[in-house]
Parts: C-alpha cells; sequence; structure tokens
C-alpha cells in the first residue's frame, strides 16, 4: 500500500467531552490511516473512545460539550476545518455510517424507501422516479426479498435483521467512499450477524468501498477485517494487520481481550480475566502506560514513562514496552474486592 | 427420582378477533417440549430471539402460566400446585435475567435487593438479614462499602453480580439464567461466566442456561437442547451437537458462530453456503409441509433429532 491510497488520514486527533466545567478527552493524540478498498475494525471495551472516534470523524458531536483539534483529511480536505453546511455535502454522501440499533435509527413514521432516497434527494439531482427505482434496486443489493412491497413498509413490519439492512441500504444509498459501522451486528442473532457480515464483504468487493468497523467482538473482526486497531482508555494500543494480529497479539490488552473468549481450546477451563474496569473520563491516570492499574502486580521498570507507538514489524505498531514482559496465566484469578472501580455516574 | 423434569409443556397466547374478540387462533410460543435436567449439570436451551426459549425459563420459575403439560420438581407438578406449594417451590428455583440495567430496582440500593428474598421467605432478626447478605456479598466479589450503594452506581457487571447474589441468597437448587451475559462486554463476560462456574461447584446448583450465542453454551454446558419455532430440533450432549449436528437448523446455527482462525474463513464461508443451499432445498426432509418441526427420533442414547 502506498501513500497515494490513502482515503481518511486521521492526525493527532483529540475529542475531550465537558464533565462539571472541565475538559476531559475520550481521544487522546490519536493517529490513523485508513486505506482504500479496505475494513479497518476498532476494537475495545465499552467506554475506550471507539464510538467517540467514529462521531468525530463524522462531525457528530455536540459543539458546546466537546472540543476537537487535530486533523482529519478525507480526499484532500481537512473535515475539521469544514462549517457545518460544508459537512453536509459529505456526510451521507462521501462518508456514511451504519447505526448499532436498528430500531432506533429508523424513521417509525416513514415508509423504509423514503429513507433510503432522503439521502439522495439531498445530494443528488435524480427525479422522483428514478428515486424510487434506485431505492428498489439498492433494497434488492442489500438481498431483501420482494424489495417492491418492502419499499412502502414501515420499520416495525420487519423483523431485526430486515431493518439492520435498511440501515445498511440508507447508508450506501448515495455510494460513499468510507463507511463508519458502529457495532452493526451486536443487536442481531447469530445466524442473521453472520448473513450481515457476508453482505458487507460482498458490498465491500463490489463497490470498493472502505469501512471503519468499530465492535468489541473479536470474531466479527476475523471474519470481516484488514487491519485491526486495538482501542484503550482513548488511545490505540495496537495496530496490524488482523491475521497477524490473532496469531500474534503483542499488547497485553490484546492478549487479554482475545483469551477471555470462549474457544474451542479453553472448553470447561477458567477464562482470562482482566482486573478492573475501563476508568471513566475523569478517573483516568493519563502519565504513562494506561493499561498498567489492570496488569496484575507488575514492575514499573517494564513501562515507559511516556509510551509511544511503536512499529515492531512492518505494518504491525504496538505502544509501550511492557508487552516484551507480558504473559497470560492460564490459571484464573479469584475474583477480588472491588473497592476503586465503583463507576462514578456520567 | 428424576431431579427436575417438564413433560409436553405448552404455551400458547391467543389472538383475538372478529366482533367479539373470540380467541381465533393461537399463537404457539412453546409447543409440547419435554427435557430434564440432571443435579449438579448444566443445560442450554439455544435458538434464535423468538424461538420460545425465553418463555420456557419463565414458565419454570412460573412467572409465565402454562397452557398444559407438567413441570415436575420434587415430586410435585409446578403447574398444578396450589399457592402454598408454589410459594415454596420458588425458593428451590431462581431466576438471573438477562439485562442487569432493568432487572434491579433503581429505587433500592443493593442492601434491599440481595435481603429482598430473605424477606419474603425467613423470619430472619435484623442482625442475621445482614451477615446473610454480607456473605453472599462476599461470594460475588462485592465489597462491603458497596452495600448500601444504589444500582446506577455499578457497572454492568457489578450488576450483574448483584443479580446472581440476589438469586442465591436462598440456598436455590436450580438457577435459571436467561442470556445472563449478553448484555456484557466480553472481558465482563469471561468474569461472570468463571464466577458462575465456581458457585456451581461449591452451592451443587443447577442451571438451565438461556442463550443464541454457541460460543459460551459450547464453553459452559454440558447438555443442549436447540429450539426452532416452540419446539426442540435437536437435544444431546455438547460432543453430540458440536461434533455430529444432524439437524440442518443446529448446523446452520453451528456455521455461523464467527471463526476467529483466519486460515477457516475460506472453509466456513463455502460451509455456510452450502448449508445455506441445502436449506432452502431439502426443507422437506427436516420440516414438515406446514412448516413446523417435526418429532424428535432417537439418534444414539443421548442424542435426539427431528428429522423424517
Amino acid at each position: 500500500m502506498s501513500n497515494d491510497d490513502i482515503l481518511l488520514q486521521v492526525e493527532d486527533l483529540t475529542t475531550s467531552f465537558r464533565i462539571d466545567e472541565q475538559f476531559y478527552p475520550a481521544n487522546d493524540h490519536i493517529n490513523l490511516d485508513v486505506y482504500e478498498n479496505e475494513i479497518v475494525a476498532i476494537v475495545g471495551e465499552s467506554g475506550c473512545g471507539k464510538s467517540a472516534f467514529g462521531h468525530s470523524i463524522m462531525g457528530m458531536h455536540h459543539q458546546e460539550q466537546t472540543k476537537i483539534s487535530g486533523k482529519i483529511h478525507f480526499k484532500g480536505a481537512d473535515l475539521l476545518s469544514y462549517s457545518n453546511t460544508q459537512l453536509n455535502k459529505v456526510r451521507g454522501k462521501e462518508i456514511s455510517m451504519i447505526f448499532q440499533d436498528p430500531l432506533t435509527a429508523l424513521n417509525p413514521l416513514m415508509i423504509v424507501g423514503k429513507q433510503i432516497e432522503e439521502g439522495m434527494k439531498y445530494h443528488t439531482k435524480l427525479s422522483k422516479n428514478k428515486r424510487k427505482q434506485k431505492a428498489i434496486e439498492i433494497l434488492n443489493e442489500v438481498k431483501i426479498p420482494q424489495p417492491e412491497r418492502v419499499y412502502s413498509q414501515y420499520p416495525h413490519e420487519l423483523s431485526g435483521g430486515m431493518r439492520q439492512r435498511i440501515v445498511i441500504a440508507i447508508a450506501i444509498a448515495c455510494e460513499p467512499s468510507l463507511i463508519i459501522a458502529d457495532e452493526p451486528t451486536t443487536a442481531l442473532d447469530v445466524t442473521i450477524q453472520a448473513r450481515i457480515i457476508d453482505l458487507l464483504k460482498e458490498l465491500k468487493r463490489r463497490m470498493k468501498t472502505s469501512i471503519i468497523l468499530i465492535t468489541h467482538d473479536l470474531g466479527v473482526v476475523s471474519e470481516m477485517a484488514d487491519r485491526i486497531a486495538v482501542m484503550y482508555a482513548g488511545e490505540f494500543v495496537e495496530i496490524g494487520e488482523v491475521k497477524r494480529f490473532l496469531k500474534n497479539p503483542l499488547h497485553p490488552y490484546s492478549k487479554s481481550l482475545l483469551y477471555s473468549l470462549p474457544s474451542k481450546n479453553n472448553q470447561g477451563e477458567k477464562l482470562h480475566v482482566i482486573k478492573g474496569v475501563v476508568p471513566s473520563l475523569n478517573h483516568l491516570q493519563r502519565q504513562g502506560c494506561r493499561f498498567k492499574p489492570r496488569m496484575n502486580g507488575t514492575d514499573d521498570s517494564i513501562h515507559e514513562e511516556t509510551p509511544t507507538l511503536r512499529e515492531v514489524e512492518k505494518g504491525h505498531w504496538v505502544r509501550c514496552t511492557c508487552y516484551k514482559h507480558f504473559q497470560i496465566e492460564n490459571s484464573h484469578q479469584v475474583v477480588e474486592e472491588e473497592k476503586d472501580d465503583v463507576f462514578q455516574g456520567q | 427420582m428424576t431431579f427436575f423434569k417438564v413433560n409436553n409443556l405448552k404455551v400458547y397466547y391467543p389472538i383475538r378477533g372478529g366482533i367479539f374478540r373470540r380467541v381465533v387462533n393461537h399463537v404457539k410460543a412453546v409447543d409440547n417440549i419435554n427435557f430434564e435436567l440432571k443435579r449438579g449439570e448444566t443445560y442450554a436451551l439455544v435458538g434464535e430471539s423468538g424461538c420460545g426459549k425465553t418463555t420456557t425459563g419463565r414458565t419454570v420459575v412460573g412467572l409465565t402460566k402454562a397452557t398444559s403439560g407438567e413441570v415436575i420438581f420434587n415430586n410435585l407438578d409446578l403447574t398444578k400446585c396450589n399457592r402454598k406449594q408454589i410459594h415454596e417451590s420458588r425458593r428451590e428455583i431462581q431466576m438471573v435475567f438477562q439485562d442487569p440495567y432493568s432487572s434491579l430496582n433503581p429505587k433500592k440500593t443493593v442492601y434491599d435487593i440481595v435481603a429482598e428474598p430473605l424477606r419474603n421467605f425467613e423470619n430472619l432478626s435484623k442482625s442475621e438479614e445482614r451477615e446473610q447478605v454480607e456473605y453472599f456479598m462476599q461470594k460475588v466479589g462485592m465489597s462491603r462499602d458497596s452495600l448500601f450503594k444504589y444500582p446506577h452506581q455499578f457497572s454492568g457487571g457489578q450488576r450483574q453480580r448483584v443479580g446472581i447474589a440476589r438469586a442465591l441468597t436462598l440456598k436455590p437448587k436450580i438457577i435459571i439464567a436467561d442470556e445472563p451475559v449478553s448484555a456484557l462486554d466480553a472481558s465482563v463476560q469471561a468474569q461472570v461466566l468463571n464466577f458462575m462456574q465456581d458457585i456451581q461447584e461449591e452451592f451443587g446448583l443447577t442451571y438451565l442456561f438461556i442463550s443464541h450465542d454457541l460460543g459460551i453454551v459450547r464453553h459452559m454446558c454440558n447438555r443442549i437442547g436447540i429450539m426452532y419455532k416452540g419446539k426442540f430440533v435437536e437435544e444431546g450432549t455438547r460432543e453430540d451437537i458440536y461434533e455430529n449436528p444432524q439437524h440442518i437448523y443446529t448446523r446452520r446455527l453451528i456455521a455461523s458462530i464467527p471463526e476467529l482462525d483466519t486460515d477457516q474463513h475460506q472453509n466456513s464461508e463455502l460451509l455456510r453456503k452450502n448449508i445455506e443451499e441445502e436449506y432452502q432445498k431439502e426443507n422437506d426432509k427436516y420440516f414438515n409441509e406446514d412448516g413446523s418441526v417435526m418429532d424428535l427420533k432417537p439418534v444414539s442414547d443421548t442424542h435426539f433429532a427431528a428429522l423424517r
């Protein structure tokens, strides 16, 4: 991959949210390149800042409650310098979003056909008939049976999997070059999840779209994505190719995530548990390695004082030196008393 | 003596229509199912949403009324016994709910939530009650200072542990766990699953584990029943189901588990496509003319499948 293929370049992005008159960064100096025609997965527990990242690209944050700095280069322009009117020309046309919960993402008072047409109405000069024709074509493309009939149905008449297909149809209506998919399969049954995964992969192959896939499910990542970026407490801790990553994850957080999954190999055994919880924004220790408090009794000397992302192999980046000394213990730790990680309510 | 048995259980919901709102038809949420729990095992009910697995669980605890059939526990049919007997049986069968955010009363402290079953069933003095609650809170790994906090002050995993502590206080024999981890992150999920295994050993619990996640079921459960449209399509031990699935529906479910090994992807995608084709083509081999599931036939001593 050369530099010419970069579609989206996020440079030093910091997104801070206001809590009690102070701003706390949810994304802290983030750098990420998204190439053309690839699927990048952003992975982490809830509260790590994955969704905040997706929303920053889309410019969806509340303007008074957030501060954003850095640069988001997209097709030769910086999205952060855009005004809302300029952004509206990009959103839905060049970059679109697939939301997690298909029931709340759709308008219950509008037939689904019209919802698919909304973007076209705003961004293109197609006539009413042409739009309807295209909407039905897209319904066909996301493999909805009897698209003419579904066109004039309301969301409540459709099943969960069908609704998610409609949300995808809305996202691809204007043939965007980048789709941000925020947990697209979390609310779905496994069989439907498998079909949505296959559908998204096929759309990517055919339309040459790039997808930023935000998820906490490493199984989905393994099935779909080309590259993975693991996020912890607002920073990327590891970036690499999915294939290599799953065989040999380096950062302690990535390893812990992978080993906490039940699989064929650890049937009946105890699963690995990461101690504690993701710290809330206003209680996060920002000095040094942010994952240190959740590692079991490690020496301070194995961590860097100011950890940075380093390329350890070609295309494989890891933060902090502590990965060299970390081993997953097979015996699971007894659930300890958790005094410190009581949620402080956001 | 059988420990716990469900015989020909049916739960129908009426569909009313016409001018007099007469019953015109039924939704057969659970349609004639049989299964047995052995002491100390973990039995899984698996299926997609709408297959009737949750309704089965709720009927077993008595939250939903059975249309017909028997739920036998301690030689007593729970669907037909009187109120007093039902009350007593609830001591022995407890439930852990799916969503830890909506199953804890937001206006009560954790102490009151965990103590409620004790207050309903046992006449304890204040200090005895406190002792019991503290004992179980410590068992689920929650500290003493969290006793008088409210549910919103906890994370999802901690809340789910409060839900489990509440189910444990009466020292039940059976716990019905309705998707206990599906609302949780993977790391927290591991914590709750480990913990459920620990207390199973310690208290000699029997679990009825309701889930749609076949990865977790493989990890946790000894025997598995697969449900589809209110009926069982296949039942067997973990090895029967995962190594030798007979019904097309079971194979389809297993094929849709996301594969972590990237080398297998080509295969799994192909497998899924083939199964999907077979599912469309050979429908009549697995389902009746009206699309319903056939009766279970024995494949081996432990393994049953709904085949023609």
